[in-house]
């Protein structure tokens, strides 16, 4: 089961997702400019759901764990670049 | 086409129609929820079905060909579509779950928990039979005028398309659970997953599985005989998670073309054979091919295709008059066919469709936009999925502004990355606009970054 991330854990894990999602999508922003808060989806980065399938395999492959539906926050996971890094911390295999 | 044609081609009261997490659902239990619902649908001949779950959507479907309506199924679920289907078709209501939030200002029912009456248990006894020639559904396109296309389904040709693409799948013969990661509203969908339940003796899982995991604790739900219902661009994602996969028995894909190679993976992996289905949202389903024996597509019973230039048009059965195909096909001699190239207007992002003229006319209708269009750029690497790339001439707007008011009227899959701005378009002499200047203007705009 998950644990409670702290949030040293998850700053600390931010550049490293943030890259992640700029390989996964072939992104032209920057690791970098990908606000921790802002949303990634509509008026923000603008990411869809092709995305975001993109980005579960790449999470999947790096940190050893699956994202499914009916985990309880799933919407909250894709809210910004800050909570999918928490839901990684909480649920990393690797 | 005035005769009457039941539900069911085949059926038992006790037949599950639909599998969902707390179990089967049954022929009867499932009209009588639809009586049940029909009852509490407000007056009005439209039913603009959202329901995301497929038993929801179901019963939504059935509910409002018993009170005389007809099911409104766009595209594209943007704010700015469903409102513009909304307007042509006054008194229209929305059947939503899981608070689906695009409708807007659009009169909405959330899906109620239905418990059926001794009457509607009792009218459920009944198999209902539906006029053949009675429009039962609008399947809307993109077109090219900016405007949702209606494409009209009579109940009879969707019985027609239901039965050969069973025949197909020898689903009459030998039944099986369907699994489906596209949604029940879409063409492919409601062809696919939706009417194989009516007309192929083949009960559906009520879910829309979406992750990889998702998509193999569904199969693990249902018994098998198991057909996957999927697209190109899922079933790589499921391959590529590496996950223990319940046993497989048919892998069906449709709305882009599938590779040999992911084919023949999938084979591989799953020991089960991987079928296209080829079609169009105009058209129907017309033919089938087993991707990895070769690129050559057998026509559906009854469906025929005629010739004139490099258009090619579809007939026969269920197909509605003679429709124009958005691909450009070789006919073989023996009746088959193999297609060579898509007419350039087409556009296919993993798997969803629509015209670059439909785009540029939303681009160009925006305000403050002088000129604008959209093209799909140069191939990038392999695995992504590649994007659409617009530019754009709008004195005083920036990029942010822009695709804020571009958003609520096209599918996010097309919205485009990158967004040049520029002065002016790179239009030749006679005004024309060519891909390859479009192209060089997206390659100068990187090397400027």
């Amino acid at each position: 089961m998950s644990s409670t991330p702290t949030p040293e854990a998850v700053d600390a894990l931010l550049p490293e997702v943030a890259q992640l999602i700029v390989e996964a999508l072939n992104l032209e922003t920057a690791a970098e400019e990908i606000e921790a808060g802002a949303p990634l989806f509509g008026d923000g980065l603008g990411l869809d759901s092709i995305d975001v399938l993109e980005i579960a395999l790449e999470v999947s492959k790096r940190y050893g764990f699956q994202l499914r539906s009916d985990d309880e926050n799933n919407v909250r996971i894709f809210a910004s670049l800050h909570a999918l890094t928490t839901h990684i911390v909480a649920n990393r295999s690797k | 086409m005035n005769h009457r044609l039941p539900l069911f081609t085949r059926h038992h009261p006790d037949d599950i129609l639909a599998w969902r997490s707390d179990g089967p659902v049954s022929v009867h239990r499932f009209l009588a929820e639809a009586h049940a619902l029909a009852a509490r649908l407000p007056a009005g001949d439209w039913l603009l079905n959202v329901c995301s779950d497929r038993y929801r959507f179901a019963v939504g479907f059935v509910a409002g060909l018993l009170a005389g309506k007809t099911s409104l199924q766009p595209a594209s679920q943007t704010p700015g579509t469903l409102a513009d289907i909304a307007a042509r078709h006054p008194g229209t209501c929305c059947l939503r779950d899981d608070g689906f939030a695009a409708a807007g200002e659009l009169p909405c029912i959330d899906f109620p928990e239905l418990a059926p009456s001794s009457a509607h248990e009792a009218a459920a006894a009944e198999m209902p039979e539906i006029d053949a020639g009675r429009i039962v559904a609008i399947l809307f396109t993109s077109g090219s005028t900016g405007k949702p296309q209606a494409q009209h389904k009579t109940w009879g040709r969707l019985v027609a398309n239901a039965q050969a693409g069973a025949d197909r799948l020898g689903l009459n013969e030998a039944p099986m659970n369907i699994v489906a990661t596209v949604p029940a509203q879409h063409s492919y969908g409601f062809e696919s997953s939706f009417l194989p339940a009516f007309h192929g003796g083949s009960p559906f899982w009520a879910g829309k599985p979406f992750y990889p995991q998702d998509v193999a604790n569904a199969l693990a739900a249902v018994p098998r005989p198991r057909l996957l219902v999927t697209t190109p661009f899922h079933l790589s994602t499921l391959l590529d998670a590496g996950i223990p996969l319940p046993g497989i028995d048919v892998i069906l894909s449709a709305t882009a073309p599938l590779s040999t190679k992911l084919a023949t993976r999938a084979e591989t992996r799953c020991k089960a054979p991987v079928m296209e289905i080829y079609g169009s949202t105009e058209s129907g389903q017309l033919a089938s091919r087993r991707t990895t024996d070769g690129p050559h597509w057998t026509l559906l019973a009854g469906v025929s295709l005629a010739q004139s230039g490099d258009t090619t048009t579809a007939s026969g059965r269920h197909v509605e008059g003679e429709v124009p195909l958005g691909d450009i096909i070789e006919c073989l001699p023996d009746g088959r066919f193999i297609l060579t190239g898509r007419h350039a207007d087409m556009i296919n992002i993993a798997g969803k469709r629509t015209s670059l003229a439909w785009l540029n006319h939303k681009l160009c209708a925006l305000p403050g936009v002088r000129d604008g269009a959209f093209f799909l750029p140069d191939v990038v690497p392999e695995r992504h999925i590649t994007r659409l790339a617009a530019c754009l001439c709008a004195p005083g707007m920036d990029r942010t502004q822009v695709l804020a008011a571009l958003r609520p009227h096209i599918d996010p899959a097309f919205m485009p990355r990158p967004l040049i701005l520029c002065d002016s378009l790179p239009r030749n002499t006679t005004g024309k606009l060519t891909r390859d200047a479009l192209q060089a203007l997206l390659t100068r705009s990187k090397k400027d970054v």
